[in-house]
């Protein structure tokens, strides 16, 4: 076993405050207050170049913040170089040694530290990340995903108070990095250290950490837990990279009890005010969000029983895809040209073929409402290319 | 509970410490040492080969600065003959280094397999004897009446360069095709390397790309290996070129009187002569010409990152 | 018919071996002349079999003494034009600063240059100085021109260094002294290794710089040029035959070393 203090204290805290990063005219990251408590596994999640490496690289010490300052437990970090920082990195693509074997890349910062003997904790440390008969090895030699776990070892037998991770998975195949999300995940769990993982794929985030923050432009979108971001989203941002939501343009009609009734193409919607993150006065415009899987699909012939109390939208579908365990429709609908539908394929209604007129209809509590001065395809991919 | 608020932005002012600036300087102390060595001893030297070649004077009583600009126009009008020889060995030179390169080159990037290295060794190797000593070796390899100018002869090769005024009569030693053909042995490496290089570079599945839509093997040369070995060739080209032009090494010891090249004179009026100015002037004649030339060279092919 | 087409596959490799012939013939003509026993004083002509250079190298008078000027000036030039070579690599790779496109062309005029025109003015330098020809100047003038090729030869290594190794070392707690020695220069040691290698063959086989700043001093290749002049010995060619000996074997050795190391390690 690898011997990791797990006390409840906070030097395993990262507190980031007002810390931003500009290059010339170009501002990586604006100001933002960051905390990740000790021993969580927080992830920051983003397309490329919305500033989450650079934060990340703030945190290490290899990138100079223009401001604020960053804070490792109750001490000040900022103005300390990455090699007298008590946090270790796993870099993209690794960046192992190639002219040191893995015994000698995983001794490394041991070395480094002066600590003569080291060949016990070594052995240690490679038996946990299952590598032990490797040692010898130049790391050319070793699988992807043997590297992978190299770089994670050579990282975690310093003991950091934070260990970084920035796209550790990224270069691993799709099978590997599944793999590789729970291994990384029981690691995290056994040695109890705090993990901040840089990510832009949602789905590895969202498996592996308790908290992720969204980033988009240098700036945190939203933060929170993973089920809470996608439930939730405050932005058509986070609505949209996080999965794929149906926003729906409406207008505030009235106000009842702790909910908010909106016109949306003729038709009546319910929004729980609770889940409005947008200022709601009558006849303001609204985005009403859904998830494509929340939503059912009836034939128009069976309206009627539909229960009562549930949002409906008609339409006819244009698509239908096939896809196993769903199946996947595009309805074009006069409150919207394209509603995604994922419809279980538990008992399949044969008259759902495109053409068919269908009522889409899902209940009030899964529906969200977002600001409609946004970009309605922020996050989407379309916009990302 | 993780927490996330948007800061205002700071203005400048909280800033404590100035930003650490790690290491400002430490790439002028690199640089120091070696930039001070080539200022010093090669650029400060051709400020003073300028100045030179303007001065008048003579060795017994000194030279002095005259703006004596007339000196570039003698050595012009008298050096012109070996000026342009030079460009013409050292251009034919290099053409043939490109054909006799570029078959070798594209063997050991494509064809060599195992002996890959062993043929890149035996290409390398040859420098390590002194090449004085091989240019030598061709007096012996083209000695008059011997067996590579006998069968050149039989060949009747040796009529074809005689009347292109390469060769005088049956002999080969003495005559500009022995200068051209030591030039041509003297840089053949510097054409193969960085051809060979820039070929290595090349993906092989480019080749059956090709094949697959429908090139011949001559066509998927001529539209994809060839454009994509450029860089090999122009700085393979440049490194042949150069060297060539200013060598005086191979017209004296392969040529006669009547192969002398620019570099010959230079040397001679440098180191015999003493005549400095025409030297001098010769020299930077030399040195322009041939950056104009590379310019041009350099534009026309489109390449800006040689060697 | 089969054979043309045999030839129309093959004709690359004809045409190399032809050139790789082009370029060992005169080695063969080194070699065997070394076995000669030239009636007169030049060695072009052969005449009968003898071994007797082979058994007096040294017999003919200031051969091995220029020799060992050649080796020694090599040494130093080869130490000088690294150190300084390898500094300016790194300044050029890992760091931004002005003048950057100043740097570069200063670097390269020296490869573009021939060498009788930096021979000739590095001359007029030492005249207008006063400066005594010898080994200094020889000295100086080959650190001069083996720089650029160090530098491209460095350089080219560690640009495709991977910058996130030193980051990675600084991370794993290697300050900078540490991380340059522990990382950067053990990934950058076959590129130095290998300009270190270059600027020996080109100062130990230059005549034409030498030549202009030696003053009465004389290395090996003017040894063999004012011999060429008054009468090649035969020991010329077996000091050539010895050197492409060496190498070759030295070359050789390295690769059956670097092959056995990986054969273990796999």
């Amino acid at each position: 076993m690898i011997d990791v203090t797990t006390k409840n204290d906070n030097t395993g805290d990262v507190r980031l405050t007002g810390i931003s990063k500009t290059y010339g005219n170009f501002t990586a990251v604006h100001p933002l207050d960051l905390t990740v408590p000790q021993g969580s596994f927080f992830a920051l999640l983003g397309a490329s170049g919305c500033g989450k490496t650079t934060t990340l690289r703030m945190i290490a010490g290899l990138e100079e913040p223009t401001s604020g300052t960053v804070f490792l437990g109750d001490q000040d970090v900022t103005r300390l170089p990455p090699y007298k920082r008590p946090v270790n990195t796993v870099f993209q693509s690794y960046a192992l040694f190639p002219h040191l074997d893995i015994f000698e890349n995983v001794a490394f910062g041991l070395r480094r530290r002066g600590i003569k003997s080291v060949k016990k904790q070594v052995e240690e440390m490679l038996e946990l990340v299952q590598l032990g008969e490797q040692a010898r090895k130049k790391p050319h030699q070793l699988s992807g995903g043997q590297q992978q776990r190299v770089a994670v070892a050579r990282a975690l037998i310093n003991h950091p108070k934070v260990l970084l991770l920035d796209e550790p998975l990224g270069a691993l195949d799709l099978k590997l990095r599944r793999q590789m999300q729970l291994e990384l995940k029981r690691i995290q769990t056994e040695v109890g250290i705090t993990f901040v993982h840089v990510t832009h794929d949602q789905e590895e985030a969202m498996t592996m950490a308790d908290t992720v923050a969204v980033m988009n432009a240098g700036r945190v979108e939203q933060l929170g837990a993973p089920a809470d971001l996608y439930e939730n989203p405050k932005t058509t941002f986070v609505a949209n990279f996080l999965g794929t939501s149906n926003l729906i343009e409406a207008e505030v009609d009235a106000k009842s009890g702790e909910d908010i009734v909106l016109k949306a193409g003729g038709g009546k919607l319910v929004l729980p005010e609770a889940r409005c993150s947008a200022p709601t006065t009558t006849g303001g415009k609204v985005l009403v969000g859904v998830r494509p899987e929340k939503i059912s699909l009836t034939h128009a012939d069976d309206a009627g029983e539909i229960p009562d109390g549930r949002n409906r939208v008609t339409g006819k579908i244009a698509d239908a895809s096939f896809i196993g365990v769903s199946t996947q429709y595009v309805i074009d609908s006069p409150v919207c040209p394209e509603l995604s539908v994922y419809v279980q394929n538990v008992d399949r209604d044969a008259r759902l073929v495109p053409g068919a007129d269908v009522v889409l209809h899902w209940s009030p509590a899964h529906t969200f409402g977002l600001d409609a001065a946004q970009d309605i395809d922020a996050g989407t991919e379309e916009e990302a290319v | 509970m993780a927490t996330v608020t948007e800061a205002p932005p700071l203005a400048p002012a909280p800033e404590k410490k100035p930003p650490r600036k790690r290491g400002r300087w430490t790439p002028y102390l690199l640089l120091l040492p070696g930039l001070a060595w080539l200022l010093v001893f090669f650029a400060l030297p051709m400020v003073y080969q300028a100045s030179t070649s303007v001065q008048t004077g003579s060795l017994e009583q000194g030279y002095e600065v005259t703006w004596h600009f007339s000196t570039y126009w003698d050595a012009l009008a008298e050096y012109y003959p070996q000026f342009l020889r030079s460009v013409l060995y050292a251009g034919s030179a290099t053409i043939l280094c490109l054909l006799l390169g570029y078959p070798l080159a594209y063997l050991i990037a494509f064809r060599a397999g195992r002996w890959r290295n062993l043929i890149m060794i035996l290409v390398i190797a040859p420098f390590f004897t002194s090449f004085l000593i091989r240019t030598l070796a061709w007096k012996t390899i083209l000695a008059d009446g011997g067996p590579v100018v006998g069968a050149l002869n039989s060949l009747h090769v040796l009529d074809v360069t005689s009347w292109l005024g390469m060769t005088a009569g049956d002999r080969v030693l003495a005559t500009p095709l022995a200068v051209v053909c030591g030039l041509t042995y003297n840089f053949l490496p510097f054409m193969i390397l960085p051809l060979y290089t820039s070929l290595e570079r090349i993906d092989g599945r480019l080749h059956e790309a090709a094949g697959d839509l429908y090139a011949k093997p001559v066509t998927t040369f001529r539209k994809v290996t060839f454009p994509l070995s450029m860089p090999g060739v122009v700085s393979g080209t440049l490194l042949t070129f150069i060297p060539a032009a200013g060598d005086y090494v191979n017209a004296d010891l392969l040529g006669s009187t009547d192969t002398r090249m620019i570099g010959n004179v230079i040397q001679s009026q440098f180191l015999r002569i003493l005549d400095y100015p025409t030297a001098a002037a010769l020299s930077f004649i030399l040195m322009f010409a041939i950056l104009i030339m590379v310019t041009l060279y350099i534009r026309k092919s489109g390449t800006e990152d040689l060697v | 018919m089969a054979f043309v087409n045999w030839l129309k596959r093959n004709f690359v490799v004809i045409a190399g071996l032809f050139t790789l012939g082009y370029l060992l013939l005169p080695n063969v003509v080194v070699t065997l002349f070394s076995f000669n026993d030239p009636k007169g004083r030049f060695n072009y002509e052969w005449q009968k079999f003898s071994t007797d250079a082979w058994t007096d190298p040294c017999g003919v008078s200031g051969l091995c003494s220029s020799l060992t000027l050649s080796l020694q000036i090599a040494f130093w030039a080869t130490l000088g034009a690294t150190v300084l070579g390898a500094m300016i690599a790194f300044a050029l790779v890992r760091y931004r600063f002005r003048a950057r496109g100043a740097v570069n062309s200063l670097i390269f005029m020296p490869m573009a240059m021939p060498e009788v025109v930096m021979a000739a003015s590095l001359l007029t330098l030492f005249l207008n100085m006063g400066v005594q020809l010898g080994f200094w100047t020889i000295l100086i003038a080959h650190i001069m021109f083996c720089l650029s090729f160090v530098v491209t030869a460095v350089k080219a290594r560690v640009m495709s260094m991977d910058p996130r190794l030193e980051q990675a070392a600084q991370d794993l707690y290697a300050g900078p002294f540490q991380t340059f020695v522990r990382v950067t220069l053990p990934i950058a040691a076959p590129g130095i290794a290998a300009g270190a290698l270059l600027a020996f063959a080109l100062s130990f086989d230059d005549f034409i710089i030498t030549n202009f700043n030696a003053g009465s001093t004389v290395t090996f290749p003017m040894f063999v040029w004012g011999s060429a002049q008054r009468g090649t010995p035969v020991q010329i060619n077996v000091i050539g035959t010895a050197m492409f000996i060496i190498a070759v074997l030295f070359v050789l050795a390295s690769m059956v070393i670097s092959n056995r190391r990986s054969k273990q390690k796999a």
